[in-house]
């Protein structure tokens, strides 16, 4: 079952070589239904108490170098595995109503890109995860690459150039992790048998000063992901180049699998490095909200607008995590769920303003809500989302996240409020500047005569239904993913009330 | 039959025998050549002969056979590398048919000289005597020297090959003075025994014997093409025919390990902690000096000279530590070498034949859409030399660093992984031009009758006619999309080859 999960997009993907050019794109929808239907039937079997590994595959890769394959679900993936699977199929089927040029490549690329995905938050095995979270980048360095948009035009660079920078940033950070790994097995093993098994090493644990420096190999890793503050350069030029239906998973998801990495990787098996870096990261963290928020109320090009905010949340979530306190986890799982299923529908609606106005820019876009109520009806579920009303999904994780924050460090907690604020302001800003406000130049007369399309529509609406959905109950993500998150955590709290010389001492 | 006194050395035919096998087949082909209607035999033969020396090679597999008076050993170290460069030859046949330099040499010749520079690979892969080994390397180094300069109308070969016999020369002389020098220092040629003149009183306190070894590893350097003593590869791969590129940038650097490896190992094996560091080193600047000199270079065969500068560098990191792993990881990484470099030189071939740009990256843009079943290939050997996952490049790297930070060499693995981030920006450059530049507007011969032809030095489009059909040749086609194949194969199940190269490795300890 794991494994029909797995593989059936690579393979999907393959026979889309074969298809005529005008089957290929729901070929590929068809494909991605199907992952995601026995993504839902495998959450429907997951058992809600445990907080072991569900579902496990475990059989040797390569003997002599200790790699095992080795997959598995619990608490932690089982949401992300399920959002991987809803994006995906929404950015598919978003792209198979549009032409492409190239399209089985496309497809293609697209279905390997959720392969890799799925494979980086299934893997059990160290090495299994470092190469997919690897392999991930590569799909996506074609996609944006070759169907991406040139910004010579704007002084920005070509799609290429965006794309290399982004994959030298990432790759950065992948390759240290690489050699982390390896690391962290070979001295875990006291030279012993060889193993990648991340179980099997938490077991066995690492000295601290080996924990010390690894830690930051794969913290690099993580944070570039995200991408956090400091290491985000690569983001601003590689958001304008993507093509849109591409930057829907891109943005809902890849980012995800860095604060996902904490989770499963550096809090079990670095513990007491992560207790000890706990305030660094949290600085990176709230500068990350800072920044993000600020950058989000500045930009005008509406795809900068969401990127930025995707610092901002993504920010919110390694706080939750950095809390290192059960609810902060919790919250930044379902908020990742909650920010997958939030950035998503942003970015598809900014793919049919941008059809609609032909200009990414803030400015010359507005009006659109007379004419098209029910994409501004959609529009105003997201927003309101977005900014974390009280009665939405992301009001419950922000929620957790601060609860947990308050009570490990009170002064971050007041910062991160801040970043509540703002997200009101440029969730707000980006609603009305593009549906209420007018036009200021008046090229763009011919706006508002378009409501929303029923295809995408279509695409769009289960979305917001399941934004609505998380809203009424997020007891379904909570409920599932806080024993996994007890274990993940009390992997780094038990080892702190053993040396109480660290944080937890200030906080009393 | 021997008469008395006089003791003839024994001589294992059966161990020797693709030796025998491969001096047959040279001397077939010459002769070939020289009768009127069985010259067009001469390929067929060479590959005749191949195949042959390869079945006797996997005969042997598991045995570790002591030759001639200690002079050779069989065993599956020697063994691989042999099969490495094997099937290297095999593929550079492949890759010559219709070629210009295989025709202008004669074809006896060209491919005579191809099986006499295999013949000195797998003795030098064998050697384990002083003696034998500089035979064997002047015999391997020798044909391609003349091989170089094949392509008798271009000026770049023949520049490539005279600068080729003057930096071999100049490598092979070094060799040879520091092998005096050993000799001098411990008075024995042969491996085991040198190991036992050293033991004696210790490398570092001998200054004969660490100028030797110092002189020696500079020689091989050399060879392998390792900074700073690789200035050489770029300029003559650029110049030399491509196919006999693609087989001086695999096997030679194959075979010249091979025997790195084993005098290291062999003759140098208890004094491993004082020359550890100083490998280390050669490894470290090499794969800085190749990753940047790579960068920026228009010329495909210039940026694999320098990548080949930047995977030695890695490779060496597996003999520093010396232990199995890291001899096993090296014997990997070279297999897989094999297959990632053909992949990138046929496809290299087949435009060249195909555009009038030469090797320069032009020739591949819009590769993609033209002929995906040579942009594949190329995509997936630049993504397997990147090391990125899902290709062999990946479980190679991965492999080396493991030995690396095992053998307690956890900078060099940083190195490694820094350097492979430089090689990024040069390997991705090549896979944007194929898939993400617009098409150029000059790139069939057809169009290219009516436009300007660019200038490339040394040669002319005139003299080089283009073959508009060459990209769909299954000769060159067919090796291309095969050695992407395996490369990809031994990414996703890397088992049968990590076992044919522990077992490599462990011959030796």
């Amino acid at each position: 079952m794991i494994n029909a999960l797995l593989w059936l997009p690579l393979a999907v993907g393959f026979v889309g070589f074969f298809l005529p050019k005008r089957l290929v794109g729901w070929w590929a929808t068809a494909g991605a239904l199907a992952t995601l239907v026995i993504g839902v039937i495998m959450a429907f079997g997951f058992d809600n108490g445990a907080a072991g590994l569900q579902d496990t595959v475990n059989t040797t890769w390569i003997s002599g170098l200790g790699v095992n394959y080795s997959l598995g679900i619990d608490g932690l993936n089982l949401f992300l595995v399920l959002l991987t699977a809803v994006l995906w199929l929404g950015g598919i089927a978003f792209a198979a109503f549009r032409e492409q040029e190239r399209p089985q490549l496309f497809f293609f690329l697209m279905l390997a890109a959720e392969t890799a995905t799925l494979g980086s938050f299934l893997a059990q095995d160290l090495l299994l995860f470092v190469l997919f979270f690897d392999l991930m980048l590569v799909p996506f360095y074609f996609l944006f690459g070759a169907w991406g948009v040139d910004r010579t035009a704007e002084g920005g660079p070509t799609a290429p150039q965006a794309t290399l920078k982004m994959m030298i940033y990432t790759l950065i950070g992948s390759l240290l992790m690489l050699v982390g790994a390896i690391a962290t097995a070979i001295i875990s093993a006291h030279g012993g048998q060889l193993t990648f098994s991340i179980e099997a090493i938490q077991h066995q644990g690492l000295p601290l000063g080996s924990q010390r420096w690894i830690f930051w190999f794969f913290a690099a890793a993580f944070l570039v992901k995200m991408p956090a503050f400091l290491v985000h350069g690569w983001m601003p030029d590689a958001y304008r180049a993507a093509p849109l239906p591409v930057l829907v998973v891109f943005s809902g998801v890849l980012a995800k699998v860095g604060a996902y990495g904490f989770l499963r990787v550096v809090l079990p098996l670095f513990p007491q490095a992560t207790a000890q870096f706990q305030t660094v990261i949290l600085l990176v963290a709230l500068a990350s909200i800072l920044y993000g928020s600020v950058m989000a109320f500045t930009q005008t090009n509406v795809r900068l607008i969401a990127g930025y905010s995707s610092v901002a949340q993504l920010g919110f979530i390694t706080a939750g995590i950095f809390a290192l306190r059960v609810d902060g986890s919790d919250g930044a799982i379902l908020q990742m769920v909650n920010h997958g299923l939030v950035v998503a529908p942003l970015f598809i609606i900014i793919a049919i303003l941008v059809e609609r106005t032909g200009t990414e820019d803030l400015r010359s876009m507005g009006g659109m809500a007379m004419r098209a109520p029910v994409l501004a009806a959609l529009f105003l579920i997201v927003a309101l989302a977005t900014l974390a009303m009280p009665g939405s999904a992301n009001f419950i994780g922000e929620f957790y996240i601060l609860n947990g924050l308050f009570q490990a460090k009170i002064v971050f907690a007041i910062v991160a409020i801040s970043g509540v604020a703002m997200s009101a302001y440029y969730a707000l800003r980006l609603y009305q500047g593009t549906m209420h406000n007018r036009p200021r130049s008046q090229q763009n007369q011919g706006v508002a005569s378009r409501e929303i399309s029923l295809r995408d529509g279509v695409i769009l609406a289960p979305l917001v239904l399941c934004i609505l959905g998380l809203a009424l109950y997020p007891q379904l993500i909570l409920h599932r993913a806080d024993p996994s998150v007890q274990q993940s955590v009390s992997a780094v709290t038990g080892d702190e009330s053993e040396s109480p010389d660290t944080n937890l001492a200030v906080n009393k | 039959m021997a008469g008395e006194g006089f003791n003839a050395p024994h001589v294992d035919y059966a161990g020797i025998s693709p030796v025998i096998a491969l001096t047959v087949g040279l001397v077939v082909v010459l002769m070939s050549g020289v009768f009127g209607p069985t010259k067009k035999w001469a390929p067929g033969l060479a590959v005749l002969t191949l195949g042959a020396t390869a079945g006797l090679l996997l005969w042997h597999w598991n045995d570790n056979l002591s030759l001639v008076s200690g002079a050779m050993r069989v065993d599956n170290l020697a063994i691989s590398i042999s099969l490495i460069a094997v099937a290297s030859a095999f593929t550079t046949i492949l890759l010559s048919i219709r070629e210009r330099a295989a025709d202008e040499a004669g074809h006896g010749e060209y491919y005579a000289l191809l099986l006499g520079s295999v013949l000195g690979m797998v003795l030098l892969a064998e050697a384990e005597n002083l003696v034998t080994f500089f035979v064997a390397l002047e015999t391997l180094s020798i044909p391609l020297y003349i091989l170089c300069a094949t392509n008798l109308r271009r000026e770049g070969s023949l520049e490539s090959g005279l600068k080729y016999l003057i930096v071999g020369s100049l490598g092979s002389a070094t060799l040879l003075y520091g092998m005096a020098f050993i000799y001098g220092g411990t008075g024995s040629t042969d491996f085991a025994g040198i190991a036992h003149g050293i033991e004696a009183n210790g490398m570092l306190h001998d200054p004969l014997i660490l100028i030797g070894i110092a002189l020696a590893a500079v020689g091989l350097a050399f060879k392998t093409s390792i900074a700073p003593f690789h200035q050489w590869t770029p300029d003559v791969y650029q110049g030399a025919p491509t196919p006999i590129a693609s087989f001086m940038a695999v096997a030679t650097k194959a075979a010249a390990f091979a025997v790195f490896i084993r005098f290291f190992v062999v003759a140098l094996g208890p004094e491993v902690g004082d020359w550890q560091m100083g490998l280390a080193i050669l490894a470290a600047i090499s794969i800085v000096v190749g990753n940047v000199g790579a960068l920026g270079q228009d010329s495909l065969k210039r940026l694999l000279g320098y990548s080949g500068v930047a995977q030695a560098g890695y490779m060496l990191g597996g003999l520093v530590v010396a232990s199995e792993k890291g001899i096993s990881s090296l014997v990997f990484y070279l297999a897989i070498y094999l297959f990632m470099n053909l992949a990138a030189f046929a496809v290299i071939v087949a435009r060249e034949r195909e555009t009038i740009f030469g090797d320069d990256i032009r020739a591949v843009r819009g590769l993609g859409a033209e002929r995906p079943a040579l942009a594949w290939p190329l995509t997936i050997s630049m993504l397997a030399l990147a090391g990125l996952p899902a290709t062999a490049g990946f479980i190679g790297k991965l492999y080396l660093i493991e030995a690396l930070v095992e053998g307690d060499y956890l900078w060099l693995a940083i190195f490694i992984v820094g350097g492979t981030m430089i090689s990024l920006a040069y390997y991705l450059r090549v896979i944007a031009a194929m898939w993400m530049r617009p098409e150029t507007e000059v790139t069939t011969p057809g169009r290219a009758a009516t436009g300007p032809a660019p200038v490339i030095s040394g040669a002319s489009p005139e003299a080089d006619p283009v073959d508009p059909d060459a990209g769909r040749r299954w000769y060159l086609v067919g090796p291309a999309v095969l050695a992407a194949a395996v490369t990809v194969f031994f990414g996703v199940i890397p088992q049968p080859l990590v076992d044919f190269a522990s077992h490599a490795g462990a011959s030796l300890f």
